[in-house]
C-alpha cells in the first residue's frame, strides 16, 4: 500500500481558495461601494469619490459624498453583510439551503409591524426603525415558542417559520387594503427594500449591530460545524445542542432585524448570497465571511443597476435583488428536487 | 479508565415509559453488547447513557458523576456516541468529517495541532480510509460509509465508546469488517465498548459481556457462554430454538427453529 502524505493543514481552517474568495469580493465590493457614490444628478469620478473618503479633494464632493451619499452606501453595504451573514448561519443551523430569514418569516415579521406603524398611525412617533426590530424580534421568538417541543429541531423550525411568514403576510396585506392610498404607497415603498433616502441615524444601529453580531457568529462557527452532522452527533461531540442553537438563531435574528430596520425586507440576498458564496469557495457549508462579503456585492450592485437602468424612476433595490433572485432560488429548488 | 453506570432508570418517550428501574455497570475495558427484540428499548438505553435521553428517574453516572451534570464537551472527552445512520452533509470529504471528531479537544483558544493532525490520521489508517480521504462521504459505498463515521468516533479519542447498531444496512461482509474494527479497538488500545446489535449470534461472538433486555428490563448479563442458553432465547425473542457451540469460536450460536421443522435434524 502506498503510503500518503500526512495531512498537515488545520481540516478546518480556510482553505487558500477560500481567503482568495474573500479578497477578490472585498475588492468588487469595495469598487461597487465606490461606483455607487460616484453616479447621480451630480457625478463624480471615481478617484473624487476615494479622495473625498479620505477627507480631501473638493469642497463640494466632500458635502456631497460624505453627507448625501455615503450613509447610503453604507447602509447598503452593511444590509448586505449583515443578510449573507444572518442566511449563512440559518441554513447551516437548519441544515437546509432554503432556509432563510425572507423564507422563516424574519422579515415578514418585520414588515406587518412597520405597515402597522404606518396604517394605524403610531409609526411616526415609534420611527420604523424600531418597528422593524422589535417585528423581527418577536416574530422570531414567536417561531421559536410554536416550533419547541421538549427542544427544537432545524426542520420544525423552518415548517412552523413558514406558516408563521404566510399569517405575516396576510396580515400585511390586510392592512393595506385598509390604508390610505397615500399610507399605501408609504408603505409598499418600504415593503420592497429600498436604499433612498438613508442618512446616518440609519447607519449607527445597524453598524453597531453588524461589529458586535458578526464576530459572535465567527466564535460560533465551531458549534455550526458539529450542528451540521446532526444533534445527536453534535451532542456526541460535547455541543451543546440547544443553547448553541438558540444563541446561532439570536444572532441570525438580530443581524436581519437591524437590516431590515434600516434597508426594509431586501429580498432573497439572504438566501442566495450564502449560497453562492459557498460554491465560489467550493465548500460544505456557506463560509461566514464571504456570504457577508457576496451579501454586500449582491446588495450594493443591485442598488447601483436600479439607479441606472431607471434614473428617473429611482427603482427601489429590492426589485433587482428580486429580479436576481427569484431565478437563482429556482435553479437551487430544482437542483435540491433532482437530488433528492 | 472512566467508568460507566447507571442506576435506578426510568426511560421514556412523552408518556410511554421505555425502560424502568434499570440498574446496569459496564464493564471498564470490555465489550458488551446489548439485545433484545424490537422495541425492548435497547436503543433508549444506549441513548440514555450516551446523554442523547435525560432520564425521568435515576441517574447515568461517568466516573462517579451524574453524567448531565458534568460540562457537554467534558462528556465528550471521556464518552463517544455513534448513533443509528447518521447523515452526512453533501459533499464533505471523509478527512473532513474525522477531522470535526476533534471537536470536543479544541476551542477558540486551542489550535489545531499536530495531536489532532495524528489522531485523524490514526483513525483514517485503523479503518483503512486513507486513501479515499479526500472522496465525499456520500459517495462511497454503504460500508466505507459507516466506516467514516467510526473513524470520526475513533479520532474523538474517547476511553468508552457507544455504537447504535453499527453494522444496519451493512451486507454481511461488511458487517464482519466493521465488528472486526471494534474488536480491534477494544483488543489494541483497551477502550470501552457498548454497543446495539441485532444478530444474537455475532453478539455472542464479538461480546466479552451481553447484556439481555426484554420489555424494558435486563433478564441476563454476563459472559455469553454462561447466559445465552436456548430457554432464555426462547423467553426473550418467543422463538424455539438449539443453542450449540460455534464451529469457528466457540461461542454460543442460535438456530431457530420455526413452525415448519421440528427441531430434530435428519
Amino acid at each position: 500500500m502506498t503510503e500518503r502524505q500526512a495531512p498537515t493543514r488545520r481540516r478546518d481552517a480556510p482553505t487558500r481558495r477560500v481567503l482568495g474568495v474573500c479578497a477578490v469580493l472585498a475588492a468588487a465590493g469595495f469598487l461597487v461601494f465606490c461606483a455607487g457614490m460616484a453616479v447621480g444628478d451630480y457625478p463624480i469620478g471615481l478617484p473624487g469619490v476615494v479622495s473625498a473618503l479620505l477627507g480631501s479633494g473638493d469642497a463640494a464632493d466632500l458635502l456631497v459624498v460624505r453627507e448625501l451619499r455615503l450613509p447610503r452606501a453604507l447602509v447598503g453595504l452593511l444590509a448586505g453583510v449583515a443578510f449573507g451573514v444572518s442566511g449563512a448561519v440559518l441554513q447551516t443551523v437548519t441544515r437546509n439551503p432554503l432556509a432563510s430569514p425572507d423564507m422563516i418569516g424574519i422579515n415578514a415579521g418585520a414588515a406587518t409591524a412597520v405597515v402597522a406603524g404606518i396604517v394605524l398611525g403610531f409609526g411616526p412617533g415609534v420611527g420604523t426603525q424600531v418597528l422593524g426590530l422589535a417585528g423581527g424580534l418577536t416574530t422570531a421568538l414567536v417561531i421559536y415558542a410554536l416550533a419547541w417541543k421538549r427542544g427544537t429541531t432545524g426542520y420544525r423550525i423552518v415548517l412552523v417559520g413558514i406558516g408563521v411568514a404566510a399569517v405575516c403576510t396576510s396580515t400585511t396585506d390586510y392592512l393595506l387594503t385598509k390604508a390610505q392610498i397615500f399610507q399605501a404607497q408609504q408603505a409598499l415603498g418600504w415593503l420592497v427594500g429600498n436604499l433612498g433616502g438613508r442618512g446616518w441615524e440609519h447607519v449607527r444601529p445597524l453598524a453597531l449591530a453588524t461589529v458586535v453580531l458578526v464576530p459572535a457568529a465567527l466564535a460560533m462557527s465551531a458549534w455550526l460545524r458539529t450542528l451540521q452532522l446532526g444533534d445527536e452527533v453534535a451532542t456526541g461531540l460535547g455541543t451543546p445542542v440547544q443553547r448553541a442553537r438558540l444563541a446561532l438563531l439570536l444572532t441570525s435574528v438580530g443581524l436581519v432585524g437591524f437590516a431590515t430596520a434600516a434597508a426594509g425586507p431586501i429580498l432573497f440576498v439572504a438566501l442566495i448570497a450564502p449560497q453562492i458564496a459557498q460554491r465560489l469557495a467550493g465548500l460544505v457549508r456557506p463560509p461566514l465571511i464571504a456570504s457577508g462579503l457576496t451579501g454586500a456585492v449582491v446588495v450594493l450592485t443591485s442598488d447601483l443597476a436600479a439607479r441606472e437602468i431607471t434614473p428617473a424612476a429611482q427603482l427601489p433595490v429590492g426589485v433587482v435583488t428580486g429580479a436576481l433572485g427569484a431565478p437563482v432560488f429556482m435553479w437551487l429548488l430544482a437542483r435540491r428536487n433532482r437530488d433528492a | 479508565m472512566p467508568e460507566l453506570s447507571a442506576t435506578g432508570l426510568r426511560l421514556a418517550y412523552h408518556d410511554l415509559v421505555v425502560v424502568d428501574d434499570l440498574d446496569l455497570t459496564v464493564p471498564t475495558g470490555r465489550i458488551s453488547v446489548i439485545v433484545g427484540a424490537n422495541a425492548c428499548g435497547k436503543s433508549t438505553l444506549l441513548r440514555a447513557l450516551a446523554r442523547l435521553l435525560a432520564p425521568r428517574a435515576g441517574v447515568v453516572h461517568l466516573d462517579g458523576r451524574s453524567i448531565h451534570a458534568i460540562p457537554t464537551r467534558q462528556v465528550a472527552r471521556e464518552l463517544g456516541i455513534l448513533p443509528q445512520a447518521p447523515v452526512a452533509p453533501e459533499g464533505l470529504t471523509v478527512i473532513d468529517l474525522v477531522g470535526r471528531g476533534r471537536a470536543p479537544h479544541r476551542s477558540l483558544w486551542r489550535q489545531w495541532s499536530t495531536v489532532d493532525d495524528s489522531a485523524v490520521l490514526e483513525a483514517l489508517r485503523a479503518t483503512d480510509l486513507v486513501d479515499l480521504a479526500e472522496r465525499p462521504v456520500d459517495e462511497l459505498s454503504g460500508g466505507q460509509r459507516q466506516r467514516a463515521w467510526i473513524a470520526m468516533a475513533i479520532a474523538q479519542g474517547t476511553p468508552i465508546l457507544l455504537l447504535d447498531e453499527p453494522t444496519t444496512f451493512l451486507d454481511l461482509a461488511h458487517q464482519i469488517d466493521v465488528l472486526d474494527l471494534i474488536l480491534d479497538l477494544n483488543r489494541r488500545q483497551g477502550r470501552t465498548i457498548v454497543m446495539v446489535l441485532h444478530d444474537l449470534n455475532q453478539a455472542c461472538r464479538y461480546a466479552d459481556h451481553v447484556i439481555v433486555m426484554k420489555s424494558g428490563k435486563i433478564v441476563a448479563k454476563g459472559a455469553p457462554g454462561e447466559v445465552i442458553t436456548g430457554g432464555l432465547v426462547e423467553e426473550v425473542f418467543d422463538v424455539r430454538c438449539q443453542v450449540t457451540p460455534d464451529p469457528v469460536s466457540g461461542t454460543p450460536l442460535i438456530i431457530p427453529i420455526g413452525r415448519h421443522h421440528d427441531g430434530k435434524a435428519g
